[in-house]
């Protein structure tokens, strides 16, 4: 059981919150308060627009623990549109083939269980091939 | 009847921002006909829209949301309350409404609650939600009403239980794409469907489900809110009932004196199913993707158990520059993938795995 982590972790799993560099205004993800690009404290939250692009990708046939119901499936390094890398889970990918370079989007979804059917349900982001808009006026 | 029965609030209210979400997988009624009845048999829609693996009512709701929120003017901490409607939310006891708001960046100075009558428990959010704003107790109220509705492997639900809905951000009618003119509720004690604690799947009481529960809360609620408007179904560019099949709302709304051109447009039963506490306002979102400044659109939900909520709404000049900022419902419609019935019991959980 993890709960105190899945609390504590809930902003940046459930809408991407990270950090912004005051000095250089490097854009932070996952938040560390301290600027990787410049060394200053950057303690500022960052909500980021969870627009990227598929960098690499793999699929995972033999799930970690926690992870069995859904394998297999697919993980993606996205490049975020403000800079950083984030390792997610692809999810609505239907028939859809994913490449280097796939537009995506961060959705919030169930991540898994916490233990068993007892256990907290745990949220936070996968990222999809962009939504087709075909309405557009 | 007297207006006095109409819901009407002190200030008046309307729609600021609205978003629909539909799951991206569809399972042919066909498909599941090739499974119970050897394929015999008439269909009630063509498919249903299927959640994925990793999706609920506060992950559909989130997404709706959000698409609410693009279409407003506001910021999410400015909305007071984010109430949930539904027949599915994840946990019995833990509300899906703080998962939402949390998701949306409502949290903390928020009401939130979870709401619950069967397929009206969105309308109802809703109509509270008309309350709470009209009142001047707040500026802002997201009402969402969304379901991963439950049928029996091989009941006659199984062909239409879908999943999918929408969110509305009420607010001062001036700032609103839609104002809400007036509502009506129409209610009784009606024994037509229910789950019990703890059990998996829903019950319908035999021959209750059609006269003396659906068309009977519906036309009253309809007839009632018409009469005391001094309106007439002319008067309606749109009509959208709650829709659990594909006859029972071109039914309902031809007892009403709609044409079928007023209600296909929001008459999606027939290529999501029946997405339960969504249905009805799925409907509406879809109408509100296309109408034009001064159509005036009557929406009347149904819940089971049972009752009706009543919506009189005209469209503002604000809807043509607002709807283009998030996905509209037929691009979710359009995004679709076919599963077969092996698939679907994966993704709903219907394999014994221990």
């Amino acid at each position: 059981m993890e709960i105190p982590r899945h609390w504590r972790l809930k902003q940046q799993r459930y809408k991407l919150v990270g950090e912004v560099c005051p000095h250089c205004e490097a854009k932070l993800f996952p938040p560390r308060d301290i600027c990787p690009d410049c060394g200053g404290e950057a303690k500022q939250l960052y909500t980021f627009s969870g627009r990227g692009e598929v960098y690499s990708h793999t699929t995972v046939y033999d799930a970690p623990a926690g992870f069995e119901e859904n394998a297999p499936y697919t993980v993606a390094l996205v490049k975020l549109e403000e800079g950083p890398l984030v390792t997610a889970q692809l999810t609505d990918l239907g028939e859809q083939d994913v490449e280097i370079g796939t537009p995506v989007e961060m959705v919030t979804r169930r991540l898994r269980t916490d233990g068993d059917e007892r256990g907290m349900l745990v949220y936070g982001y996968k990222f999809r091939p962009r939504l087709e808009r075909v309405n557009q006026i | 009847m007297s207006d006095q029965k109409l819901l009407k609030p002190g200030n008046p209210v309307g729609i600021v921002g609205y978003g629909a979400y539909v799951p991206r997988y569809r399972l042919p009624a066909k498909e599941v006909a090739r499974i119970w009845t050897d394929g015999v048999g008439g269909l009630p829609v063509k498919e249903k829209a299927v959640a994925g693996i990793d999706e609920d009512v506060a992950t559909m709701s989130i997404e709706a949301a959000r698409n609410a929120l693009a279409r407003s003017d506001i910021d999410p901490d400015q909305l007071r309350a984010v109430w949930v409607g539904s027949e599915s939310h994840p946990y019995a006891v833990k509300p899906t409404s703080t998962i939402v708001a949390e998701a949306i960046g409502a949290v903390p100075d928020v009401q939130a609650a979870d709401w619950q009558f069967a397929c009206k428990a969105g309308t109802e959010a809703m109509v509270a939600a008309i309350g709470f704003v009209g009142s001047g107790m707040a500026p802002y109220a997201m009402a969402i009403g969304m379901d991963i509705a439950q049928g029996k492997p091989g009941d006659a639900l199984e062909y239409t239980a879908a999943a999918g809905g929408a969110a509305y951000l009420l607010g001062a009618a001036e700032e609103s794409l839609a104002v809400i003119n007036a509502t009506y509720s129409y209610v009784t004690d009606t024994p037509d469907f229910w789950r019990r604690a703890y059990q998996k799947y829903p019950e319908h009481g035999q021959r209750f489900t059609g006269e003396p529960a659906y068309f009977a809360h519906i036309t009253q609620a309809a007839k009632e809110l018409m009469t005391a408007m001094g309106t007439t179904s002319d008067d309606y560019k749109y009509a959208v009932f709650h829709q659990p099949n594909a006859k029972f709302p071109q039914r309902a709304g031809k007892m009403l004196g709609f044409t079928s051109e007023q209600i296909e447009p929001g008459l999606l039963v027939p290529l999501i199913g029946n997405t339960y506490a969504g249905a009805a306002i799925i409907g509406l979102s879809a109408v509100l993707d296309i109408a034009e400044p001064g159509d005036r659109i009557l929406l009347v939900s149904f819940g089971s158990g049972a009752g009706s909520d009543a919506f009189d709404i005209e469209i503002t000049g604000a809807v043509d520059e607002r709807r283009d900022r998030a996905p509209k419902t037929q691009d979710y419609i359009a995004r679709r993938t076919e599963i077969d019935y092996a698939t679907y019991s994966r993704y709903r959980g219907k394999l014994v795995m221990k």
